[in-house]
């Protein structure tokens, strides 16, 4: 059984059709990654699997289970943890208390501790700001802390939307290999990304998707060859 | 320092503003109302500092804005209260020229341009040299409040801090007097006797409070301040996080003396002004919750403190409409809490969708309508429309019968220090991390596993019945509740008072009742102007400290973000 079952879903924005029919799955330990143009449905699709969007059709499975039928803030509790686009750290709070938050959905004393000290491993600069705001810190900065407190959560999947908006290319290359650490410490990635050839060089296997669906479905490497992904997303002639 | 840049015509126009305040205060009225009340004998009353107030302001926002050396400073206040002189001149002019006297009287059109204004605007001197003396006056004035801005906050705190008790206690004669004279022995009336004449200060007097304000700020300023904290500074935030070391302990024994004797030392009218200032505690800290710790904008407010007020109205009164109920104080007080937490859920349901304006807007709409249905003949039955609920029970503890300010004030100090101790506890929950995630970004918070739908209801809910208990409080005291008593007016001041004490701030609240409540009682006199004092220490706090006067930890990093984070990285690189 797959991890994820994305099946047929349909997503309305008022009455505007945003997804026609998703289908994609995730097996436990992959990154997959969901590339596409602005207005593809990438970040609609994440939204719709984490609740925060409710399909008008079609069911998400998480181990077989049902998971539409919870509302955003329990999906939380079924293991699925998401960075948001833009980051959307709390800015008022300091990475230490940002981090706190991340683990809110876990009873205390069930090593928070721990996992803290884990994440300035990951991440050590953030361990050098820890008592700063978070909205004071700059952008690769704000990503660290917004992928550090949805890891915080200990998720079994993690769903980023667009870590590398808005960011340095140097920075970028850091985000993505931690992503790849992240993954191979156990936890299973949905990458949603507009900077489609350093997405498919980290993961096992993407999906290309095209006003509302699903255009193309392969692994990494074919479609890092795919004509048509060359074309449109990689900037290959 | 950046380089700030100005120009003569920049200058003109702040002393403009300025002439323009000081000219609107007389044609008002405010001033000759104000100059009655002597603060010093002979020569200062209270409408000599509110004619001095509007340059005092103006030059302060102009030499921040324009100057950054002392020199500047002195230029820039001189030539802003000189030139804030000009309208009151011409006023005085217009008022006593014979020649325009012959075509038209001001006073015809602006009523309260009287003889007594043009005086107070000329020092009771001859038009010519009054306004000279008007113009140096204003220009000193200008020089002294640059001088103050730019001198070190080491003096400049101690001489504020004698400024500000000298003038109160001239302003609050009537009442310092009335508390020493409720000393024992007669000390007290030996004390006020020396203090003053004719109810305002001597000059000798002010002198010897001035320097003592003055030194003991300075002196107390002046010691160490590392190791183990001193004098007067425990928070809230020692009581519930550190517990409390020796000194403190006994500084808190001597704050719960104090608190215990009040309404004995103060004397029944201070009694009642303590018993409005701890209602609008207990509001405020309720609307704290919904407005300073949730972040939802919740206009009627009063919605809640009416639910509470009829509820115990209700329950304890047994009239011919009403049959029988006729519970005491005690057992309809549960009764009054829970009726406000079940309107308090009821309201935010339909709200939870909303934000900001929109819930504003609602918010407000459901306050007004509980006004009116209260008013209505359609209730009348049960809530008495226009005629209310008369002879509302007294509450009764242990056989004595609290129905005086006294004795009431006991009941509102009880339900304050209970409400603020719930406060503090919410804050530092579960629940009030839950709050402080949903108020920075909701979509976020959900997204970290908040419910949004209860962690909303749970502030709507918590907030309402701190405002029914103190509603409930406030029928029994007063005894007959109308419908006009619950008007949109207490929502602005709840929310105001959270405002101007600190947004999320416990502390904060206790002020911005004292300041916003408290104050305007005492000064009943004045009453006419209150809005309009209101809305100027609203804007000006605006202006001057946002945060309010005792900000939140959070509210105050938010508006000093920059300086802090500079701060903040110069400790970090020198520690490392």
């Amino acid at each position: 059984m797959a991890m994820l079952e994305v099946n047929d879903i349909h997503t309305y924005y008022g009455n505007i059709h945003a997804l026609k029919g998703i289908s994609i799955t995730v097996e436990e330990g992959e990154i997959v990654t969901l590339i596409g143009a602005n207005g593809a449905g990438k970040t609609t699709t994440l939204r719709t699997i984490s609740g925060l969007l409710k399909p008008r059709q079609g069911n998400v499975t998480l181990w077989g289970e049902d998971i539409v039928q919870y509302a955003a803030h329990e999906v939380v509790f079924q293991g699925v943890a998401m960075v948001p686009e833009g980051r959307g750290v709390f800015a008022k709070l300091s990475v230490k208390e940002n981090l706190e938050m991340g683990a809110y959905s876990r009873k205390a004393g069930s090593g928070i501790r721990q996992d803290m000290d884990r994440m300035f491993a990951l991440f050590p600069r953030l361990e050098e700001r820890i008592g700063q705001l978070a909205g004071t810190l700059s952008g690769g900065e704000q990503q660290m802390v917004a992928t550090a407190r949805a890891l915080m959560a200990r998720p079994k999947l993690l769903l980023m939307d667009e870590p590398s908006m808005g960011l340095a290319p140097i920075l970028v290359d850091g985000i993505f290999d931690t992503i790849k650490e992240i993954n191979q410490e156990g936890t299973t990635v949905l990458l949603v990304e507009q900077n489609a050839l350093m997405a498919l060089s980290i993961a096992n296997r993407g999906y290309v998707l095209q006003t509302g669906e699903v255009v193309i479905s392969d692994s990494a490497e074919n479609l890092k060859v795919n004509e048509t992904v060359q074309k449109a997303y990689l900037g290959i002639d | 320092m950046e380089e700030k840049t100005y120009t003569w015509r920049d200058l003109i126009n702040y002393g403009l503003l300025g002439s323009v305040v000081t000219l609107y205060f007389g044609m008002i009225g405010m001033l000759e109302l104000f100059d009655e009340r002597i603060l010093i004998t002979p020569f200062l009353s209270l409408g000599d500092v509110l004619l001095f107030s509007g340059v005092i302001g103006i030059v302060f926002f102009a030499v921040n804005k324009f100057a950054s050396s002392l020199n500047e400073a002195f230029k820039v206040g001189a030539v802003v209260g000189a030139v804030s002189a000009i309208f009151p001149i011409v006023l005085s002019f217009i008022a006593t020229s014979e020649l325009i006297a012959e075509q038209f009287v001001i006073r015809d059109v602006f009523v309260s341009v009287t003889d007594r204004l043009v005086e107070i605007y000329n020092f009771g001197l001859e038009p010519i040299v009054g306004s000279l003396v008007l113009i140096v006056a204003f220009a000193i004035v200008g020089v002294l409040t640059a001088l103050f801005i730019k001198t070190d906050p080491k003096i400049e705190r101690p001489l504020l801090m004698g400024i500000v008790l000298t003038l109160g206690i001239g302003l609050f004669s009537e009442n310092v007097t009335q508390i020493l004279g409720n000393l024992p022995a007669g000390i007290g009336r030996s004390i006020s006797r020396l203090l003053f004449t004719n109810k305002a200060l001597t000059i000798v007097s002010a002198l010897i409070i001035f320097l003592l304000t003055a030194g003991i700020t300075y002196w107390r300023m002046r010691r160490p301040t590392t190791g183990e904290s001193r004098g007067f500074n425990f928070s809230f935030e020692d009581i519930s996080n550190r517990g409390l070391n020796r000194a403190q302990m006994i500084q808190l024994a001597i704050v719960a003396v104090v608190l215990l004797l009040l309404p004995w030392m103060v004397g029944s009218f201070l009694s009642q002004v303590l018993f409005n200032v701890g209602l609008f505690i207990l509001m405020g800290l309720g609307l704290n919750i919904v407005v300073g710790y949730a972040g939802l904008l919740d206009l009627g407010y009063v919605a809640f403190f009416a639910f509470g007020a009829y509820t115990m109205g209700i329950l304890t009164t047994a009239t011919s409409l009403n049959p029988g109920l006729g519970l005491n104080f005690w057992t309809a007080l549960p009764f009054a809490i829970l009726i406000a937490v079940m309107f308090g859920i009821i309201l935010g349901v339909p709200v939870l969708n909303m934000r900001g304006d929109y819930l504003a807007i609602v918010t407000l709409g459901f306050g007004e309508i509980i006004r009116i249905l209260a008013l209505s003949d359609w209730l009348a039955p049960v809530m008495g429309g226009a005629q209310g609920v008369l002879k509302i029970a007294k509450p009764v503890f242990f056989g004595v019968e609290m129905g005086s300010p006294e004795t009431m004030y006991y009941m509102v100090l009880a339900g304050s220090l209970l409400v603020g101790f719930v406060a503090i506890r919410l804050r530092d929950s579960r629940l009030g991390r839950q709050w402080m995630a949903m108020r920075e970004d909701e979509d976020v918070a959900e997204a970290m596993g908040i419910n949004l739908v209860q962690t909303k209801l749970m502030a709507f809910a918590i907030g309402a019945a701190f405002s029914g208990l103190a509603g409930a409080i406030f029928s029994a005291r007063v005894n007959n509740i109308f419908p006009h008593s619950f008007n949109l007016l207490i929502s602005i001041n709840a929310l105001s008072l959270i405002i101007v004490g600190g947004i999320g701030s416990i502390p904060g609240v206790i002020i911005g009742a004292l300041v916003l409540v408290g104050l305007p009682e005492l000064l009943r006199e004045f009453s006419e102007y209150r809005l309009l004092m209101y809305g100027i220490l609203l804007i000006v706090m605006m202006l001057v400290r946002p945060e309010g006067f005792i900000p939140a930890e959070i509210y105050k990093r938010e508006l000093r973000a920059d300086e802090e984070t500079e701060t903040e990285i110069e400790a970090q690189v020198t520690s490392s």
